[in-house]
């Protein structure tokens, strides 16, 4: 008789950290393939245009960067939330947040021309952290799952959003529920010439490096990851729990934020419905691909741009409905996190003498 | 204010709470079951869409409303027995395998809507449920008409209250379910089987998610829209603390959540407070908010909520 047992392990190999998302995403493709030809498309070649098209020229190239950043902030966010086992599903409204902010601080005529985008990156970062802070306190002083909270906290957030722009803020010159445009010199300057490459998307590739410095090399960093590891012993280790909780809140909040002010200051240039088509949810798959870790968001936050990206010519080109990105996130992060387990135990398979 | 209040609160409105409450009755009492053996189901709102889904599809293709609802309870099932294997067998995080179920259910239930129905100008739509008026009890003054001629399902909802209560109080399973819940390691030792107990606590939670959810695509509506959940799946997680994981509170909490869901709608419709409509839509969620401020010192959930149980460790 052959028996399969999961055996703890002390520590977990580099390569297999490496390896993991690789084999989560590659089971992913495997499960999500049977939907494909349920559709009627001819697997390799829906998979040919899901995958591909982020490569097929410069220009694709850069709208998959751009679609990257938005998703690497809140992936980044939910990392440092995840490690102190805050548990921010909130990233959504943090978005919305800082969005709104950044939205309304760009549109000041009064403000210095060269004030702006400072201004905007601060002020909707603050947002972030604010919303963030909310859940925050109510877990800390009254013990309010912050589950609960920080998703509700979206679908308010959301409603606020739209109460703005279909009343008191709402555009003039627009049919539409949408906010004024920010002035032009709040627009993020553009990195290449004809492309949409913004700043935001330098940001994202500098906030990486810098959250990993922050929980790895910090005095704070090190309190997120031990109040999540072990909140027993870090307080008895003097930390003081709700600061750090706290704290982490508004890194959090701050890096969702920086996702909103992104997407306005670079992309949208005012605030609407259509925002946030899940940046924040989607956050949390790319947390979980990248372990956690800042600096693995940005390939996983790439990734995730090249699905959806690849899902849009994909359903043009072979009628495979463009819902099949949704899905294939659901679907990765289940299987990530069965992958994970294979960090923390392995599978020894043992030959037990059968009793007659 | 007054006489707008006397307008709105007519036998109509206490009708519509009933009405308003059935999905969110139906979904909380699920959740407080695997909640009580000690899995916190964050499935919750993408098994509601994707039976919501399922049950109008089985519906329109069948011309049968209570083939849709089997189906509706099979999807939630199928969601259910996902979440055990995560979070039963392999012992993943149950925060993040009910998000993973909660993404996969609802990208499955865009999906396969799409797919099966296209894009077509004019959303498909069903016969739905009719009211069905009780012989003599809706005769009743007042409470006739709010109680008493109403969807069946919803008649099906106000029974599984009393019913929960019994099943998770009176019976042998209930105990089990309950033990395994405060302390699967004794309930392990007394011969219960922690595994199987936690595996049927979520598949009646999903399939009691998957009839409310089809509820709102069948009884309350006659279509199947992306936004017909819109975060009730996550009202009924909150409604469970505030429930103090007992049927009875669980009720209660629906009741309260609906009666100002229904009172903003109302409000929204009169037009004598003018602010956008997206304010009122904010109350209810708000509201959800402030009363799990209130009651969260207190609450005292499941001691082994979140736990994963291995019988070989120690």
């Amino acid at each position: 008789m052959i028996r399969l047992r999961l055996e703890s392990r002390e520590q977990t190999p580099t390569w297999l950290r490496v390896t993991l998302p690789l084999f989560a995403i590659a089971a992913t493709l495997l499960l999500c393939a049977g939907l494909v030809a349920m559709a009627g498309a001819n697997v390799l070649e829906a998979y040919a245009h899901l995958l591909l098209s982020s490569f097929r020229s410069r220009f694709d190239f850069v709208e998959t960067l751009v679609k990257a950043t938005p998703i690497a902030f809140t992936g980044l966010a939910v990392a440092v939330a995840f490690r102190a086992k805050f548990w921010n599903i909130g990233a959504e409204g943090q978005l919305l947040a800082g969005a709104i902010a950044a939205a309304f601080v760009g549109g000041r005529a009064g403000l210095p021309a060269w004030s702006l985008v400072p201004l905007m990156l601060l002020c909707g970062m603050a947002a972030g952290a604010a919303w963030a802070l909310l859940p925050a306190v109510l877990k800390t002083r009254y013990k309010v799952d912050d589950v609960v909270t920080t998703l509700l906290l979206n679908f308010i957030m959301f409603y606020l959003m739209m109460a703005l722009v279909d009343g008191p803020w709402k555009d003039p010159l627009s049919g539409y529920p949408d906010s004024p445009d920010i002035r032009i010199e709040a627009e993020f300057p553009i990195l290449l010439a004809a492309t949409r490459l913004h700043l935001g998307v330098l940001l994202a590739l500098l906030a990486a490096p810098l959250t990993w410095f922050l929980m790895r090399r910090t005095t704070l960093g090190f309190n997120i990851r031990a109040v999540g590891e072990n909140p027993i012993a870090a307080r008895y280790a003097g930390i003081r729990i709700p600061m750090v909780i706290t704290a982490t809140a508004a890194v959090s909040g701050a890096l969702a934020g920086l996702a909103g002010v992104s997407e306005v200051g670079g992309i949208h240039f005012q605030v609407m419905a259509g925002l946030s088509p899940g940046y924040g949810y989607t956050g949390i798959v790319i947390a979980t691909l990248a372990l956690l870790n800042p600096l693995g968001v940005l390939p996983a936050a790439f990734f995730f741009a090249v699905i959806i990206t690849g899902a849009e010519a994909m359903s043009r080109a072979t009628g495979v409905p463009v819902f099949l990105a949704d899905v294939f996130q659901g679907v990765a992060l289940i299987c990530m996190l069965v992958a994970i387990l294979f960090t923390q135990y392995r599978l020894r398979i043992r030959r037990v003498a059968t009793q007659r | 204010m007054l006489e707008i209040l006397q307008e709105i609160l007519q036998v109509g409105f206490f009708a519509a709470v009933i009405r308003i409450a059935t999905p969110l009755i139906l979904a909380t009492l699920g959740e407080m079951f695997t909640e009580r053996g000690g899995v916190l189901n964050l499935g919750i709102e993408g098994i509601m869409l994707l039976a919501a889904m399922s049950g109008f599809t089985a519906a329109y293709f069948s011309g049968s409303l209570w083939l849709g609802i089997l189906a509706a309870m099979l999807a939630g099932a199928l969601m259910g027995l996902l979440m055990g294997v995560l979070t039963v067998s392999l012992g993943l995080s149950q925060h993040v395998s009910g998000i993973g179920t909660t993404l996969l259910s609802t990208g499955l239930a865009f999906f396969l809507y799409r797919l099966i129905f296209g894009q077509p100008s004019l959303p498909p739509n069903i016969e739905a449920f009719k009211t069905v008026a009780l012989p003599v009890l809706s005769g009743i003054p007042l409470l006739g008409p709010v109680l008493f001629d109403q969807f069946a399902l919803v008649y099906i909802a106000l029974l599984l209250v009393p019913a929960s209560a019994l099943l998770l109080y009176h019976t042998p399973w209930g105990l089990n379910l309950r033990a395994v819940g405060e302390n699967p390691r004794a309930a392990d030792a007394a011969g219960v089987s922690v595994t199987g107990l936690r595996y049927q606590g979520l598949v009646l939670s999903g399939m009691l998610m998957g009839v409310g959810g089809a509820f709102l695509s069948m009884a309350q509506f006659n279509a199947f829209t992306f936004g017909v959940i819109s975060g009730r799946g996550w009202v009924c997680i909150a409604l469970v603390v505030f429930g103090q994981w007992s049927p009875w509170k669980c009720f209660g909490g629906a009741l309260l959540f609906a009666f100002v869901d229904a009172l903003q709608l109302r409000l929204q419709a009169s037009g004598v407070i003018d602010l956008p409509y997206q304010l009122f839509l904010m109350m209810p969620f708000v509201l959800t908010i402030v009363l799990m401020a209130l009651v969260s010192r207190s609450a005292r959930p499941p001691a082994a909520l979140l736990k994963p149980f291995r019988k070989e460790e120690r």
